[in-house]
């Protein structure tokens, strides 16, 4: 018996508390590492990384878009559970939320780094410019954040332990029941910070690479940026569930569950694909041309070249989509972990491009290309977020009931 | 492209480079750096992350000896007139165009660093402290007291010294006037220079030079295409360098004049 047994969920078993250390303990040293490198930043300044007054914004920002574009399986899931009612995907839906909260915890800690002047961080509230759309971004992320607190704290006092304090009973249980406000409010706010992150990149008029026209104050990258997150975060949510499936060697979701998840993703992602391409030539063919600039001029040899486009729209756009539309390929695992690798990595490689390669090209004919490689202090601060997740997600699985099929499919109905 | 003008009413303080005239020695950006008590780095060979307010570019026409050209090009703030890329995108409102002169200022001390003016500027005009300003014991004694100097994690950049602004509607003031004089107030890479290449005033004055040199029809902005409505105009009779000004397709027609050039 475990000398964490009770803290188990009901029912469950869970491996040898020794491995479990060992594991958690790998993430902590990541995270370790992480806390070291932000330090560094702290005590020293932003000149312990590689970004510039030409790459001002560099790895960090490119990590916190992609995983609040990957976290948004958390509120889009809700949206679908709660408002749509589709049932099934509680089975999901605390995994999302977990999942939700280390994405955009992670990326406020991270940008509390990345940020020259932390202690500043709130005149961005306190003096906000409602022109800008990252004044948009800081409030809606705050904001969601916070839901995702008030969604992920039910979950956590449903602990076998916690639960038995009769207040923390009864509020996850209210909390519950009132869910449904929790998950529109959700999807409202994210439906605006996810638009306006991409909308952060397509109002820079004065860089014709990330420049999109679009329609009154937004730029079609907004509307693109919430597809491609609501296309892929569900990919990301199935992905983490399926490792934590293998890890733990057991099932802890119905396939149905992903089967449906998948279906949806897949018409979101095709919808997204036809959008973006749509856009992508409009923009090569009029937008680009009229301040003076052919694709070519974008897409130079190296790091930056055509390859990048192919590779985002291409191979992790248009292949998972293929994958997801069709029968066969939902319902092999070997296809849907595939396509759901793909997608992600298509997700994470438009807003790398979005970040990086803005501004890598030079705007002024005389400016040269100038390169770009996180330090390692980088690479710290931003793989701290993986470890930060490890941990909060290996915790909550151990000791939390965050798969309601957990049981049912392992123990049998009869086993207590 | 001949510039559209017309910046609003009231005055526009503005700026007019002849390139024609720049020896490149680098007086401005000299100037700039002592009266703006600019922050040297640690490795200042690190060009991409030098604070230079006022910048010389040096480029040629890319033809071999003996047809080369070469071009210096003293770059300030552009002061950037129709929906200022770098104000519109503050979430601190740390940054803000002011009508009144038309000047865009910059408060550091509001200034989260977070960068995102910096990637909005197509011209390169701003500048995060990388670093903490050290001021080596006695170089305290050269800084000038009208101008602050900025801490780490803030983005600074050219205000067209705006300080001896100050100080000029501080003297027309005393003195029982409300304007200042097109003498009275010149940022000091505008007073350094030796050839007399960078001229400064309203352009909404016609009886300032900056008014008559920007409408011109060999002055030009950088990235006029953009739209970004510099307040900083350049002029040169060598056609190749007002092609370097922009970005065109090719077989586009660059709408230069007929007044020849090079």
């Amino acid at each position: 018996m475990q000398i964490d047994a009770p803290l188990f969920p009901e029912g469950t078993q869970r491996c040898d508390l020794k491995w479990f250390t060992f594991w958690t303990g790998l993430w902590g040293l990541l995270t370790l590492w992480g806390l070291f490198g932000a330090y560094l930043c702290f005590r020293y300044g932003l000149n312990q990384t590689n970004m510039n007054d030409y790459f001002a914004f560099g790895l960090w920002i490119v990590i916190d878009l992609a995983v609040i574009a990957l976290g948004a399986g958390a509120f889009f899931t809700g949206f679908l559970t709660y408002i749509i009612g589709k049932k099934e995907l509680k089975a999901i839906i605390n995994a999302a939320v977990i999942i939700g909260f280390i994405c955009y915890s992670g990326a406020m800690a991270m940008l509390t780094v990345d940020i020259g002047q932390p202690i500043r961080g709130w005149f961005g509230f306190w003096h906000a410019n409602v022109h800008s759309m990252l004044t948009e971004v800081m409030f809606c992320i705050s904001t969601y954040l916070t839901v995702l607190i008030v969604e992920y704290a039910p979950l956590i006092m449903e602990n076998r332990q916690l639960s038995k304090d009769k207040f923390l009973h009864h509020l996850s249980h209210n909390l519950h029941h009132i869910m449904f406000i929790f998950a529109g409010t959700g999807t409202f706010l994210s439906f605006f910070h996810q638009g306006s992150l991409g909308g952060m990149f397509g109002v820079l008029y004065a860089r014709p690479f990330a420049f999109r026209t679009g329609i009154l104050i937004w730029p079609w990258t907004f509307f693109l940026f919430i597809l491609s997150a609501i296309a892929t975060g569900p990919c990301f949510t199935m992905l983490i569930v399926w490792i934590t499936q293998k890890v733990s060697g057991k099932q802890l979701v119905k396939r149905s569950v992903f089967t449906l998840l998948a279906k949806i993703s897949a018409g979101l992602l095709s919808v997204y694909l036809i959008l973006k391409i749509a856009d992508t030539l409009y923009w090569a063919k009029v937008t680009a041309p009229s301040l003076g600039f052919v694709l070519t001029d974008f897409y130079r040899e190296g790091p930056y070249g055509i390859w990048l486009l192919f590779a985002e729209l291409g191979l992790c756009g248009l292949v998972p989509a293929l994958i997801l539309l069709t029968r066969k390929g939902r319902e092999s695992n070997f296809w849907l972990i595939t396509a759901c690798i793909l997608a992600c990595t298509g997700v994470t490689l438009n807003r790398f491009v979005f970040v990086i390669q803005t501004l890598a090209i030079p705007v002024l004919p005389f400016e040269p290309f100038v390169a770009y490689l996180p330090t390692w202090q980088e690479w710290a601060v931003g793989l701290a977020i993986v470890g930060y997740g490890g941990l909060i997600y290996s915790l909550s699985y151990r000791y939390l009931p965050v798969f309601p099929q957990e049981r049912e499919l392992n123990y049998g109905a009869s086993k207590a | 492209m001949k510039p559209q003008l017309g910046f609003g009413e009231g005055i526009k303080y503005g700026m007019i480079i002849d390139l024609d005239k720049c020896i490149g020695c680098g007086a401005c950006v000299t100037a700039c750096v002592a009266e703006n008590n600019t922050s040297i780095l640690p490795d200042e060979s690190n060009k991409v992350r030098s604070i230079t307010w006022m910048r010389l570019y040096r480029f040629d026409n890319g033809k071999p000896y003996p047809d080369t050209e070469v071009c210096y090009l003293p770059r300030p703030c552009m002061q950037c007139d129709h929906h200022t890329p770098c104000v519109s995108v503050c979430p601190a409102t740390a940054t803000d165009y002011d009508p009144d002169g038309g000047i865009v200022s910059q408060i550091y001390t509001r200034c989260i660093g977070c960068r995102y003016c910096v990637a909005a500027c197509p011209y390169h005009v701003r500048y995060f402290n990388w670093f903490d300003a050290v001021w080596p014991k006695g170089t305290e004694a050269v800084l000038n007291h009208e101008v602050s100097p900025r801490m780490r994690g803030a983005v600074e950049k050219c205000s067209f010294c705006h300080h001896r602004l100050m100080a000029a509607k501080a003297k027309a003031n005393l003195e029982g006037r409300r304007h200042v004089l097109e003498e009275e107030y010149k940022p000091a890479c505008v007073e350094i220079c030796p050839t007399g290449a960078l001229t400064f005033g309203d352009l909404n004055n016609p009886e300032h030079r900056v008014y008559r040199m920007s409408r011109d029809p060999h002055a030009f902005r950088l990235l006029e295409r953009l739209g970004t409505q510099p307040k900083v105009f350049y002029t040169t009779r060598r056609r190749w360098i007002r092609w370097m000004s922009d970005n065109w397709l090719e077989g586009e027609d660059k709408g230069l004049t007929a007044a020849s050039g090079h």
